[in-house]
């Protein structure tokens, strides 16, 4: 790992090792290596198929993985079940679909995991449901249900959902892309908003005006690699390789 | 016609126009809309005037109720007498007449176990479901009897009663075995897996009279020596796999219908795979699944009429013999009807039922 991450005092949230995966014989993920410490902000950038979603979604295992360790917040994600269902409780994740459940009210679906695999009491989970619903700016919409509300809206209910398991790392899977341009920033504004309060973040995402304000460190990847790794700063003005000056200039040069 | 301007932004939401509700516009768009349309809707008309007053004609006013021979009905009418005279042969078979409260009682039973399960918004429904899940058991304690009550032989049950019996517990048993059929055939461990498709695959592959001739007479092949096994059991066993196979097939349809987001929602939020069924994956699975599970139920309780072919009587049984009465010969036209009509009428409420419950259980848009 970059020299500047590993000094002795630094507290690892996630740590990938030598990681490979296979779609078959498709080679999605080669030699991942990554270690990020509590509270850091990833953006992690890539053009389509650069295995990007893959990655993150090993985090917390809806894929596995072949070759190497993952270890999140001290548990090895192996065949274990007991072990996945571990992390996954501690790991919240946003797809770029929202996935809410649309049998559910706005409501249900906050409190369902953490009333069954929490075991909170009902009252408190409705409780803790609306403070996040608050804090997504959505409490009135409580009581309808997922199909009713704009795209953004549904997206700001998947974060508080996640949020509602009080997890300590949480994962955003391109949360912006099926968002038509007026409901982007509203979704940005509550990802940025949880950001200042320190949570660990993992975000796959094309936003770079997101990337420069709150990442520590911008990932890039191309074919199954990590290409580059480094601040904001440096990636954006400095970047090492071409393939990432390639990529710059494509989705900047607009 | 003069329109009202407004300033860019102040446009109020108007009413439609006038023309374009109430029921001569109806009429108009639905019955009139254009000739074709016309020539049909009159063609219509007049066949309804050919047909229904002689129907009607035959059915009621010049039918007879009341007689008991085949000479007591007018000429031009429905021998309803027939009916009438055989209606608790249709119903309770051969059921000991003085024991046919039981029958009552548990048919009494079996509406309020059905409006707990069916209707949410009876009262104190907990523990009416708690009623409705005993049930199977004093349902078949009131028919067959033992435990204090006389004990009445299956081959007795006959008529509506029996297809009553059939239908419920094809449809009770089947929807939970389908469900875990649909679910094992999914499941990563090939055991399971290939159980369930193997299961599948054969019962549906064979014809649901070969089952029944397989439950009337072969089982007590396979079975140890000396153990009897009650033929309405084994019908009921025979019917309830037959039916699940095919519900399995149509609730794996509705499972692979779902978004594979779903999935990943509940178990990235640390659900495990019986909460994710339970709570995600099959409450959506089976609503999409609501018309092909009630097509089965229906289908289900139209076939019972087969298990004629061994000998049980049902409705369609009990007319066929009734008919050959050399008292009342030449009456299929009305047994036949009757038979029908009931039919009709559970299957009709049946699929009612699932439009209701299909408006009930949506929520605004699919996703």
């Amino acid at each position: 790992m970059s020299e500047t991450q590993s000094n002795a005092t630094t507290d690892l949230c996630i740590e990938i090792r030598n990681m490979n995966k296979w779609y078959g014989d498709f080679h999605v993920l080669k030699n991942i290596n990554l270690a990020v410490t509590r509270g850091e902000k990833i953006v992690i950038c890539g053009p389509s198929g650069s295995g990007k979603s893959t990655m993150i979604r090993c985090i917390n295992r809806l894929e596995e993985h072949q070759e190497g360790d993952i270890i999140v917040d001290g548990t090895e994600l192996t065949n274990d079940l007991k072990n996945i269902d571990a992390v996954r409780r501690e790991v919240g994740m946003v797809f770029q679909h929202f996935n809410l459940f649309p049998h559910l009210t706005v409501l249900e679906n906050c409190t369902l995991a953490p009333i069954w695999v929490r075991k909170v009491p009902k009252a408190e989970a409705e409780a803790t449901a609306m403070e996040f619903l608050e804090r997504v700016k959505i409490p009135e919409q409580a009581n309808k249900y997922p199909g009713q509300l704009s795209g953004g809206q549904q997206q700001r209910v998947a974060i508080a959902r996640s949020l509602c398991m009080r997890p300590n790392i949480m994962l955003f899977d391109e949360p912006t892309s099926a968002l038509d341009p007026e409901m982007i920033k509203e979704v940005l504004d509550t990802m940025v908003s949880l950001a200042e309060e320190g949570i660990t973040m993992l975000c796959v995402t094309h936003e770079m005006g997101f990337a420069k304000k709150v990442a520590d460190r911008v990932i890039f990847m191309d074919e199954g690699e990590i290409i580059e790794s480094n601040t904001p700063h440096e990636f954006f003005d400095n970047p090492q390789h071409d393939r990432t000056k390639l990529f710059l200039s494509q989705i900047l040069g607009h | 016609m003069t329109k009202e301007t407004y300033a860019p932004g102040t446009h109020p939401s108007l009413p439609p126009p006038k023309n374009t509700v109430g029921v001569i516009y109806w009429l108009k768009e639905n019955l009139f809309s254009s000739a074709t349309n016309s020539i049909v809707t009159l063609v219509s008309i007049y066949l309804l005037y050919l047909a229904l007053p002689s129907a009607i004609n035959w059915l009621f006013i010049d039918a007879t109720y009341v007689g008991t021979t085949r000479k007591d009905c007018a000429p031009g009418g429905a021998c309803l007498a027939f009916i009438v005279e055989r209606f608790n042969l249709f119903v309770y078979g051969f059921y000991p007449a003085e024991l046919r409260w039981r029958v009552n009682l548990a048919t009494l039973l079996l509406v309020v176990a059905g409006a707990a399960v069916l209707w949410d918004k009876i009262p104190a429904r907990k523990q009416m479901l708690k009623f409705a899940m005993v049930y199977p058991f004093i349902g078949a304690w009131l028919l067959t009897g033992g435990f204090g009550l006389e004990p009445v032989s299956t081959h007795l049950f006959g008529g509506l009663m029996l297809t009553l019996i059939i239908g419920v517990t094809g449809i009770v048993f089947s929807l939970p075995l389908g469900i875990l059929l649909a679910l094992g055939r999914q499941s990563d461990l090939p055991i399971i897996k290939y159980f369930c498709v193997g299961f599948i695959e054969f019962i549906r592959g064979v014809p649901l009279i070969t089952l029944l001739f397989v439950a009337s007479t072969m089982l007590s092949y396979f079975l140890p020596p000396g153990t009897t096994f009650d033929l309405l059991m084994r019908v009921l066993i025979m019917v309830t796999l037959f039916a699940s196979a095919y519900m399995a097939e149509v609730i794996r349809g509705g499972l692979q219908a779902l978004p594979k987001g779903q999935l990943e929602a509940a178990e990235s939020l640390g659900l495990n795979y019986g909460q994710a069924m339970r709570f995600i994956i099959l409450p959506q699975a089976l609503k999409i699944s609501i018309p092909g599970i009630v097509n089965t139920f229906i289908g289900l309780y139209k076939d019972s009429t087969l298990v004629i072919v061994i000998g049980l009587l049902d409705p369609l049984g009990i007319g066929r013999a009734s008919v050959a009465d050399s008292a009342w010969l030449g009456l299929s036209t009305e047994v036949y009807l009757f038979v029908a009509v009931f039919f009709f009428i559970s299957c009709f409420g049946m699929a009612r039922y699932s439009l209701y419950l299909e408006n009930k259980l949506n929520t605004g848009h699919k996703r």
